[in-house]
């Protein structure tokens, strides 16, 4: 593929996947580059696992990532990471949130979520960068600004200025929930 | 000004733009949002949810023999409901324009199977438009309306969910307004008994010709000439796709498919050594290619099941050079993953009704929304599902040809205004002897909370009679009609177990909100006291995403619980409070 820039998302449907993904393409498009995006909708949010991916440069002609490609993998489930490694570049960085959320698969004892995540993690991703981005969020005031924690991690693997960033934060959610956002997304920038 | 818009938002803003009155359609996986965002423009374009994909395309007849311009949207599966009118409609002709906007799932994201559009284009003689990102997408609604107007003809505008649900950057322009002259009295045009029929087919098929012969020359479809030594044609989505992965090729790129615009194909065919085709589904465009005497490469090469992606068009590559195929695929460790699948959410109240079903041995005939979400396990409680309101139809089918079994057909409240009265009549009528439970949430929910006949509330945000299936179900000759709350969990038992015993039929309305949609309804969470826990796993076979078992613990999520207090009611040791 060409040389844009390809960011994949995943998680589990509620999130805030989608968020992240518009203020990503947000501070592209204020960057002056080409961008698309794709999200997934319908069946596949009843806490179904939910994929985003963005893509900018100088002209994008695909919206989805071409397998190990993407400059930055970010999961914000950990078995999720794992689903979506093969999306990641060799030299790629993954941003893992340190958080489970146990599909119904293992409650009813069909399936087994493995306890050893981060063994995992360390063996699949070179450029690992894995942190309880909820409990960073709780400190910021909200678990539910995990997502821009994240997101403030991932900055730190794309070559956009803060201050892009930031202005993408401010255009892309609502008025008054910009102040804790830009806190969490701080408090993520530091956690690489 | 520059926005980024998804292709759905992209057709919205076209339909502004192209100074369009009356907009319709019916909720459908990936075609939803077109409507939910045209509404944002409601000041001046009428717009509406209807009952179904077929009143709906009625309503765009209706409006456009007005001279006014109308779209009607709708999911690949919504044009099977809505292709009478479009067999006929395409004789009448159109007076405004008129866009039929279908949706198709190309790798069943959100449907029941992945039938290709472009058949029905064929079918129907009239042209179809394909647009592969948003810039198209807001372009072809507003040329579509151009040429529905100058050939007389409905147009289908057919996206497909890569094309609907990515955004890309759309130059935004401001809106042109059409104003409608109104209906002129003309019976040999809008009336289609047979003496005036005939005349219409014969104009039909010239017209077909005279639009092949404009097709060739629209800027809708474009040659981008590469290297000579290899040409490709392609469409939509694909065409994204062939860009990156051939991006030295010769591309001829067909926006306006059909009709055929085959001096533009010969033209393009003779420039080229070796011709390729690359399309999603079905050999559409590669048979026609073929039928012109033209040899090319097509579905040898490319996939005719699923969607394609920079991966599919990576290994055809390899294919077509003789190197290695490509190893694409997750990592190894995913096989020791747990899957997730969507599932019913917390606190739905569906789950008290699959639960309920599961206490009996019954045949279940579903239909299509979240309830089908009860054919998973461990609720495993539909064993059927065919179309919207077959939930009903079905059931009626089985009793019919004399099923030892028992029979419950269930289906939607939105799915019962879109076609399943028309079954309970049959019922009625035929006097066959299933239970038919509506599960009425009040709100058309697997696509997004749209409102409908039942919900109180029109897609423009006034207040709505609130349509009755109770009333429905009388008016079809059903005299047991129940009303229940299906949370209060041992009367749910105790009327199934009822209703199953008699040879008449029952409708059951099943009336609780979506919690999703109604978060009032939400209430505390409750938990479970370890030490009272048997570990029955009573509560788990229940399948709710808040009931957690772990290191042999069984737990309940208080982020997730929405405290419908069904586990409670299951729990034979009071361990849930």
């Amino acid at each position: 593929m060409n040389d844009c820039v390809s960011v994949f998302l995943t998680g589990v449907g509620g999130q805030g996947i989608l968020l992240a993904s518009e203020i990503i393409s947000t501070a592209a498009m204020l960057s002056g580059y080409d961008v698309k995006t794709n999200e997934v909708h319908g069946m596949a949010q009843r806490g179904g696992t939910v994929i985003a991916q963005v893509r900018y440069g100088q002209k994008v002609y695909s919206p989805l990532v071409m397998e190990r490609s993407a400059r930055v993998l970010c999961a914000f489930e950990g078995v999720e990471a794992i689903r979506a490694a093969h999306y990641l570049a060799p030299d790629g960085l993954a941003v893992v949130n340190q958080y489970r959320i146990i599909p119904v698969t293992v409650s009813t004892g069909a399936a087994v979520y493995p306890d050893n995540i981060g063994d995992i993690l360390k063996t699949q991703f070179p450029r690992l960068c894995y942190f309880d981005a909820t409990a960073k969020a709780i400190e910021v005031g909200t678990a539910k600004a995990a997502n821009v924690v994240l997101l403030g991690a991932v900055s730190k693997g794309l070559e956009m200025p803060e201050e892009t960033w930031l202005e993408a934060i401010r255009k892309t959610v609502k008025p008054k929930f910009i102040d804790i956002n830009l806190k969490a997304f701080a408090a993520g920038r530091t956690a690489v | 000004m520059k926005a980024l818009l998804s292709g759905n938002e992209a057709i919205a803003r076209g339909v502004y733009e192209a100074g369009v009155r009356v907009a319709v359609g019916y909720p459908g996986t990936p075609s939803t949002e077109i409507l939910e965002n045209v509404v944002r423009y409601k000041d001046v374009v009428y717009c509406e949810w209807s009952p179904n994909e077929k009143v709906a395309f009625e309503v765009a007849a209706g409006a456009c023999y007005t001279g006014a311009r109308a779209i009607v949207t709708m999911k690949h599966v919504g044009l099977n409901v809505a292709a009478d009118p479009l067999m006929t409609l395409t004789y009448v002709g159109t007076v405004g324009g008129l866009v039929a906007i279908v949706a198709d799932d190309p790798g069943m994201h959100s449907s029941q199977n992945e039938q290709d559009t472009r058949n029905y284009a064929r079918l129907a003689k009239i042209p179809v438009l394909e647009p592969s990102d948003s810039t198209d997408a807001r372009d072809f609604l507003v040329a579509g309306m151009d040429i529905s107007e100058k050939f007389k003809t409905p147009v289908i505008l057919r996206t497909t969910t890569r094309v609907a649900h990515s955004r890309s950057l759309v130059e935004l322009s401001e809106r042109v307004e059409h104003e409608p002259e109104g209906f002129k009295k003309n019976p040999p045009q809008f009336v289609t008994i047979p003496a005036w029929a005939r005349p219409m087919h014969v104009k039909i098929e010239q017209r077909l010709l005279d639009m092949a012969a404009a097709a060739s020359v629209s800027p809708l479809n474009r040659i981008e000439w590469g290297d000579k030594k290899l040409g490709i044609i392609t469409n939509g989505i694909a065409y994204q796709y062939v860009k990156e992965i051939f991006p030295e090729a010769s591309v001829l790129k067909l926006g306006w498919s059909y009709p055929f615009p085959d001096d533009l194909i010969r033209q393009f065919a003779a420039g080229v050594e070796k011709l390729l085709v690359v399309e999603e589904l079905d050999a559409f465009i590669e048979e026609h290619v073929r039928s012109l005497g033209i040899a090319c490469d097509g579905k040898n090469l490319v996939p005719n099941v699923g969607e394609l992606s920079p991966m599919t068009l990576q290994t055809i590559r390899a294919k077509m050079e003789g190197k290695p195929l490509p190893a694409f695929g997750p990592v190894e460790q995913v096989k020791t993953l747990p899957p997730r699948p969507p599932v019913l959410c917390p606190s739905c109240p569906h789950r008290a009704v699959f639960a309920a079903l599961g206490k009996f041995d019954v045949i279940v005939s579903g239909d299509i929304g979240c309830y089908s979400l009860g054919a998973s396990a461990p609720l495993s409680r539909i064993d059927t599902i065919l179309c919207m309101g077959g939930g009903i139809s079905v059931a009626h089918g089985m009793k019919v040809a004399g099923e030892k079994k028992r029979v419950v057909g269930v289906l939607g409240d939105s799915t019962f205004f879109h076609s399943g009265i028309t079954g309970l009549l049959d019922i009625g009528y035929n006097k066959s002897a299933p239970v038919i439970i509506v599960l009425d949430n009040r709100i058309t929910a697997m696509t997004g909370h749209q409102d409908n006949p039942g919900s109180g509330a029109t897609l423009m945000g006034e207040p709505a009679y609130q349509a009755s299936i109770e009333d429905f179900a009388r008016a079809c000759g059903i005299k047991r009609v129940f009303t229940i709350d299906p949370l209060k969990f041992n009367d749910t038992i105790a009327l199934l177990k009822e209703s199953l015993e008699l040879p008449e039929p029952t409708v059951i309305i099943s009336r609780s909100p979506c919690i999703v949609n109604d978060r009032t309804a939400l209430k505390p969470p409750l938990k479970i006291d370890p030490a009272v826990c048997k570990r029955c796993k009573m509560c788990l076979k229940l399948g709710c995403p808040a009931i957690e078992f772990t290191n042999g613990v069984v737990s309940i999520n208080n982020l997730l619980c929405g405290g419908c207090t069904l586990c409670q009611q299951v729990c034979r040791f009071n361990a849930i409070s």
